[in-house]
């Protein structure tokens, strides 16, 4: 029986692994052609790159970039190159470029939605990117009524009227907070920033407003257009639908009946309808429900429309999110004494929207190319401008080079979007992998 | 709540395990359902400040129920249950006060993967406490140092093996000083040899007189800490005595056969 007792007397200790072959040629070997079948897919395969490459090639090599109508492009490609050539006619870019940037947005003020543009990037920076200083989310709360000044114009105290609506709230609940309950408290911050928008805040923007100072051209909703349209739509839509769908995921799971079932119904009523029937809704139903002789803005009526379908979509991603998470981690944040609301900040949310930011990130995407379908109702989003450009008689049968470039630069921004939130995905990595 | 009658307070706590006349944690009469099924019927405990108390009992006997009630994370729905003088009912401001000041450690740690060890200890200390953030900073690593590992306090709870987190579990609760622990199964998923780190650390905290209740099988450590044990079966308190006498001389059948089934292997 001695045979079978073992006793290691020395350990073993690591060793390198095995040499790898990194070489192109192994690459190649184990990607391209491994095994027949592979081979002869790969062949197939380069074959129908060449095959394309070798028919767009020339359409881009033969762009005309100056001419003054699809006629004249024509005449330049078939003197360039010959009878019987095609290429592209940029040309039309060339001359429109402006109207799909801005639409028919005057164009001595072509400099406030360029400035809005970048300023956008300003405002984002902080918020996307944990480095920077702190103090520059400061930059990003005054974004919005920036952006409302410098694109639609008019007096520079109207949007300072109501960030003041905020700053009442803040200085009531500061003042209550110390005496009475916290919900109280609460209650009266908001009484009192709705009596001040209600009543004081306009005659008062309006007397500081005739003071002159600050004041812009203003440029009505119906000059929008382009590019411009779709981020004026396409990013108050995301930025307003991330709080307002984890409000509803919340309350979706919420344990108070009336909260979960207003959220439940919002949630379903709204996902179970075509977003074109709320935009149609918006454009021509709005206004007989609303009292005669209210101007409600038709870009602010698609904005609502627009976020209230995110944010429901919104709502059930991050529920997703929320109960991804391990039982455990509420306990925990319980047990501690955290309540809800400290629990859900600063336990739960971060844990539950990065495990759903592709969700979220899907749901932007998508917001952000839905921003077209207004084309339905009557305002020209790059794609209701290329309806127009094409029905010109000079650019009358260009295709491709329209919709191309319109879907040039949603691709870029989209995917720019997909690419932060990779990176935010490899940030937030915390596990031992 | 007639049926608690004076001569019940007896069962609920004998005079033999009063380590200080304060009574910490005081449960009277206490029952608790899910949906039709009767989980916990009649507790009766006091629990004396000072005491180290360990709760066993087959599975499904409610044990891990009754230590959860006491900080509410299982809602009773008869009979009276008080920390530290506060009774629980369903006003959310006592609720969050007990919690404050009763510390839990889980089965599965329940840490916060997205912080690190040190914001993990000092999450509650700075939100509810309120206590400044370097403050909180300076006690959090002084309990990371008492339980052995100041050295990971940048890491995350994801790269450290699985008794270095029950640690951190520990450190986190002592960060918001408590009155009393709640233990529920704390080394029941931990590899055997980690267990032993995490029962030191539990001794440690017992020799210095913190008042605690530990849901656990590790019956080394009730004779070494505890000065109580209770035997629970179907929702009830079977049987409770000093240790000694407990594993030596169980008195209900109940309690011996349940004895003979964990020592006997």
């Amino acid at each position: 029986m001695a045979e079978l007792t073992f006793v290691r007397t020395q350990m073993v200790a690591p060793r390198e692994a095995p040499g790898v072959s990194i070489g192109i040629v192994k690459w190649m070997r184990e990607n391209l052609f491994n095994g027949w079948l592979n081979s002869i897919l790969t062949v197939l395969s380069l074959y129908a790159i060449y095959a394309l490459v070798s028919h767009i090639g020339p359409w881009f090599r033969h762009a005309v970039w100056d001419a003054g109508s699809l006629q004249e492009c024509r005449a330049i490609i078939q003197a360039t190159w010959g009878e019987g050539a095609s290429g592209a006619c940029f040309a039309v870019l060339r001359e429109r470029w402006q109207q799909y940037l801005f639409g028919f947005y005057p164009s001595e003020l072509y400099w406030r939605p360029t400035l809005t543009f970048f300023l956008m990037f300003a405002a984002l920076a902080p918020i996307l990117f944990a480095e920077l200083p702190r103090r520059l989310i400061w930059l990003s709360a005054a974004f919005p009524g920036l952006a409302y000044w410098l694109l639609w114009g008019g007096s520079i105290f109207v949007p300072i009227s109501v960030y003041a609506g905020v700053a009442i709230a803040v200085v009531v609940y500061a003042a209550a907070a110390g005496r009475r309950e916290g919900p109280l408290a609460a209650f009266a911050a908001v009484a009192a920033a709705l009596v001040w928008w209600a009543y004081l805040a306009g005659p008062v923007a309006g007397v500081l407003a005739s003071t002159g100072i600050g004041t812009l051209t203003p440029v009505q909703s119906k000059l929008f257009g382009g590019f411009t349209l779709s981020f004026v739509i396409g990013v108050t839509g995301i930025v307003c639908s991330l709080p307002i769908g984890v409000l509803l995921a919340l309350g979706r799971r919420s344990d108070m009946f009336f909260v979960k079932t207003i959220c439940v119904m919002f949630i379903e009523f709204i996902r179970g309808v075509p977003l074109i029937t709320l935009l149609l809704v918006a454009s021509f139903l709005l206004n007989i429900f609303l009292p005669p002789g209210t101007n409600f803005d038709i870009i602010l009526r698609v904005i609502i429309m627009v976020t209230l379908f995110a944010s429901a979509y919104m709502a059930e991603t991050i529920r997703g999110g929320l109960a991804a998470l391990p039982k455990g981690q509420y306990e925990a944040a319980d047990a501690l004494g955290l309540d809800y609301w400290r629990a859900m900040r600063l336990v739960i949310m971060p844990q539950a929207l990065k495990i759903s930011i592709p969700g979220i990130v899907n749901n932007f995407i998508g917001l952000f190319k839905d921003t077209t379908l207004v084309a339905i109702i009557a305002l020209l989003d790059p794609l209701g401008l290329t309806t127009a450009i094409r029905a010109d008689s000079n650019w009358n049968g260009l295709i491709w080079e329209l919709y191309g470039f319109v879907a040039l630069v949603f691709f870029l921004f989209c995917y720019s979007m997909s690419q932060y939130s990779q990176y935010l995905e490899r940030k937030l990595r915390t596990g031992p992998q | 709540m007639s049926d608690v009658a004076a001569t019940d307070l007896k069962r609920a706590a004998p005079a033999a395990f009063k380590v200080t006349d304060e009574i910490a944690i005081e449960i009277a009469g206490m029952n608790k359902w899910y949906g039709q099924f009767h989980v916990l019927r009649d507790i009766d405990l006091n629990v004396y400040r000072g005491e180290r108390i360990v709760v066993c009992g087959p599975s499904g006997s409610g044990k891990s129920t009754l230590i959860r009630c006491i900080n509410r994370l299982e809602e009773h729905q008869k009979g009276k249950i008080a920390v530290d003088g506060v009774e629980l009912t369903s006003d959310l401001k006592n609720i969050d006060k007990i919690r404050s000041e009763v510390g839990m450690v889980f089965q599965h740690f329940n840490l916060f993967p997205h912080l690190t060890i040190l914001e993990n200890c000092t999450l509650a200390p700075i939100w509810v406490r309120k206590t400044p953030k370097r403050e909180a900073e300076e006690i959090a690593m002084h309990f990371l140092t008492k339980v052995k590992i100041p050295e990971q306090a940048n890491k995350y709870p994801g790269q450290l093996s699985g008794g270095q987190q029950q640690r951190v579990a520990i450190a986190r609760s002592l960060c918001m000083k408590p009155r009393i622990m709640l233990f529920d199964e704390p080394t029941s998923a931990l590899d055997p040899e980690m267990i032993k780190e995490v029962l030191d650390t539990m001794i440690e905290l017992a020799e210095e007189g913190m008042t605690m209740i530990c849901v656990t099988h590790e019956m080394g450590f009730a004779q070494a800490v505890a000065n109580r044990v209770i035997f629970m079966d179907q929702g009830q308190i079977v049987e409770q005595n000093e240790p000694k006498e407990f594993f030596n001389n169980p008195k209900s059948d109940r309690t011996k056969l349940f004895l003979s089934q964990i020592l006997g292997h």
